[in-house]
């Protein structure tokens, strides 16, 4: 996976609440068996017309967000399906950072797998940080001291201290559970003798 | 100290416990299916990993099969390989598989329980939110990434953080016409997509208790919608005798055991919880969404909403944004919104009960001159006990296509999608923008409410058709 540190880039604000996953990337992109190539399908139906031509109204068609690295929106963002192609959609089109005042679960949890540094911020300050969209001028992240800074001020965030390491690291979650693998047997062992039906043998 | 049920199973299956509240959790049940495992399998392969317990994963195509004619395979080219990959993927690690030609195919959720493979007080979990479904069976069951596919393929456990406990309570009896799914249709329209985010909801009260397995299912399934990642319910004899016999449920010596552990699950009566609310079951009527997002519901008496009246901006905006993409006016009356197609199916409606609630509708009566309706079986078990009951013909004679198992319509992954602007009365979980097709117009309704819209041509009291 790779790491997350700093990040700098002019934020594209997305001014709606309940963003859901299937916004994010619509199910007929969800029959790839690939992790890439989604970015072009990202916010598709936002983005594209009945023609397939990008909707010039759309953010992330304009200039400069086409290339923003970081995503403003409404609250509630990632419900509904537990896709992963919706960050891996966001991943491939360049967006590592998201802001939003709430996350749906599963998509919160998917993004630390894939790189990407899901932040959450009070209303008030995402207003504030809206209007940096608004005059397209930079603002930047920065994940070790857990800080977003926009001109001369700055916002600290609240983040899991696991997840943090392992964005900063870039690390393989698996890995770091099967070094675990002696408790896992540990623990498997008790159970067949505690709910022996479990194992379904 | 007094616990909840989420709170037993959880200590039950924790492996290992960080300072930092991040644990390792144990999974007992892994269900996975073609369009959320590929990239899975695939990073097992990369990085030279096993499938630790290949019998604790069942695997079947659901997302992506067609729900015509079978016999000439999937047309579809994009399809075709995703639902051969999961059986060459099932193949190379040695997971079970229920393929497209075997008749305990359907939908995961509808499998799971029908074959016993869901159980109380396991923890499951599947590449896809309406995992929850199999709460209704007192296990703690959750929708995960495919990212967390792999990582519970590798080593049969799960990196988690404790949720809240949310309990939702539901006391008395519920009027003629009116089920489960109005009642969680009522319960998001209540707590709102986020209300239960970061929790863990326990249904309880006698309206619940009452409920038949299935029914508790429907509120299960949806939990997902209220932004939890679980919902539960105790397990009681209701379930018990459901599971007695499934072919994957425990046998013998086995099953005496598991009965005395099952009948452990519940929640002390003095335990706390986070957060609580009670609804009267009495005074819940058939529900319909007007908006976009599960939350946008009224009763079939009501109005739908208009935008004038709301003061909070973004909610303002949020209205008509969805009355715009429904093509509804303000206050225009839940019973003039005509519809054109009528889907009853889905891991929320699409087992037999649900099946013979609309049936129960239609029968001896023709559907809308103007409506195109189908019924997707969840399972080929479903559809073959449907068929043993006579309740295909009943639909059939109505008017409605009596299709394959599979999710079909509710994601519109296949060919059965909506067109743009078309309008759905449909028994399944969502009703997003583009959801059911693009441009599509879903209204979510219970499987007797879709009936009553198949026969009326525009969304209708289910009472006005009770016997």
């Amino acid at each position: 996976m790779q790491k997350f540190n700093t990040l700098k880039s002019i934020p594209a604000y997305l001014p709606i609440v309940n963003i859901d996953t299937d916004m994010i990337i619509p199910k007929q992109f969800l029959k790839t068996i690939k992790r890439t190539g989604l970015g072009k399908n990202l916010f598709f139906e936002m983005r594209y017309d009945d023609n397939g031509k990008e909707i010039n109204d759309f953010v992330l068609n304009q200039e400069p967000f086409n290339n923003s690295k970081i995503l403003i929106a409404g609250n509630n963002f990632g419900c509904g399906s537990s896709r992963e192609h919706a960050p891996w959609a966001l991943l491939d089109f360049g967006i590592t950072c998201v802001i939003s005042s709430s996350y749906a679960d599963i998509f919160y949890s998917n993004c630390f797998k894939n790189g990407i540094l899901p932040i959450i911020l009070e209303e008030e300050k995402i207003k504030e940080l809206s209007e940096y969209a608004n005059r397209k001028e930079e603002i930047a992240v920065d994940l070790n001291d857990q800080k977003i800074i926009y001109g001369n001020n700055e916002i600290k965030f609240e983040i899991d201290p696991f997840k943090k390491k392992c964005l900063l690291e870039g690390l393989d979650d698996i890995a770091l559970s099967l070094k675990k693998s002696d408790k896992i047997q540990n623990f498997e062992n008790r159970l067949k003798d505690k709910r022996p039906w479990v194992f379904n043998d | 100290m007094s616990t909840t049920l989420y709170d037993k199973i959880w200590n039950d299956h924790l492996v290992d416990q960080q300072e930092d509240g991040t644990a390792l959790l144990f999974v007992d049940r892994h269900l996975i299916h073609e369009v959320t495992s590929p990239q899975a399998f695939e990073g097992l392969r990369n990085s030279n990993r096993k499938v630790r317990h290949p019998n604790l994963t069942l695997a079947v195509a659901d997302h992506n099969v067609p729900t015509t004619d079978r016999t000439k395979g999937i047309s579809d080219q994009e399809s075709k390989i995703q639902v051969d990959t999961l059986e060459s993927n099932c193949k190379e690690f040695g997971v079970q598989l229920f393929g497209m030609d075997d008749k305990r195919q359907g939908i995961v959720h509808i499998i799971g329980p029908e074959q016993g493979f869901t159980q109380p007080g396991t923890v499951i979990v599947c590449g896809d939110s309406h995992t929850a479904t199999h709460g209704a069976f007192g296990s703690l069951a959750f929708g995960i990434g495919t990212s967390e596919v792999e990582h519970v393929l590798a080593t049969q456990t799960l990196v988690q953080k404790k949720a809240k406990n949310f309990r939702i309570n539901v006391n008395g009896t519920l009027p003629l016409g009116v089920t489960s799914k109005d009642v969680i249709l009522q319960i998001i329209g209540k707590i709102g997509t986020a209300g239960g985010t970061g929790c863990v909801v326990e249904y309880a009260g006698d309206l619940i208790r009452s409920l038949s397995v299935e029914q508790r299912m429907t509120i299960c399934n949806m939990t997902i919608e209220g932004g939890a990642r679980a919902g539960l319910i105790a397990p009681d004899e209701k379930i018990f005798e459901y599971l007695n016999g499934k072919p994957m449920s425990p046998k013998g010596e086995n099953w005496e055991k598991a009965l005395e552990y099952w009948k452990s699950l519940k929640t002390d009566a003095d335990a706390s919880f986070d957060k609580e609310i009670n609804l009267n079951a009495n005074e819940i009527l058939p529900m319909i969404t007007w908006g976009t997002s599960p939350q946008d519901v009224i009763t079939i008496d009501e109005k739908v909403p208009n935008p004038q009246n709301e003061k909070d901006e973004d909610k303002k905006n949020s209205i008509e944004r969805a009355l715009k993409y429904m093509g509804l006016t303000p206050d225009m009356a839940a019973t003039d919104i005509k519809i054109d197609k009528v889907f009853i199916g889905s891991c929320t409606n699409g087992r037999i009960e649900d099946l013979r609630e609309a049936a129960k509708i239609l029968k001896d009566k023709k559907i809308s001159s103007h409506v195109d309706a189908i019924v997707v079986p969840g399972s080929g078990l479903v559809k073959e006990q449907a068929e043993q009951e006579g309740l295909d013909k009943i639909f059939v004679n109505s008017g409605f296509e009596w299709r394959e198992p599979g999710c079909s319509m509710c994601l519109a992954m296949n060919a059965d999608k909506l067109k743009p602007e078309e309008r759905c009365a449909s028994t399944s979980n969502r009703n997003f923008e583009g959801r059911q097709g693009r441009g599509g117009r879903t209204h979510l309704v219970s499987p007797g409410m879709a009936a009553a819209a198949a026969i009326s041509g525009n969304l209708d009291d289910v009472r006005k058709y009770q016997n």
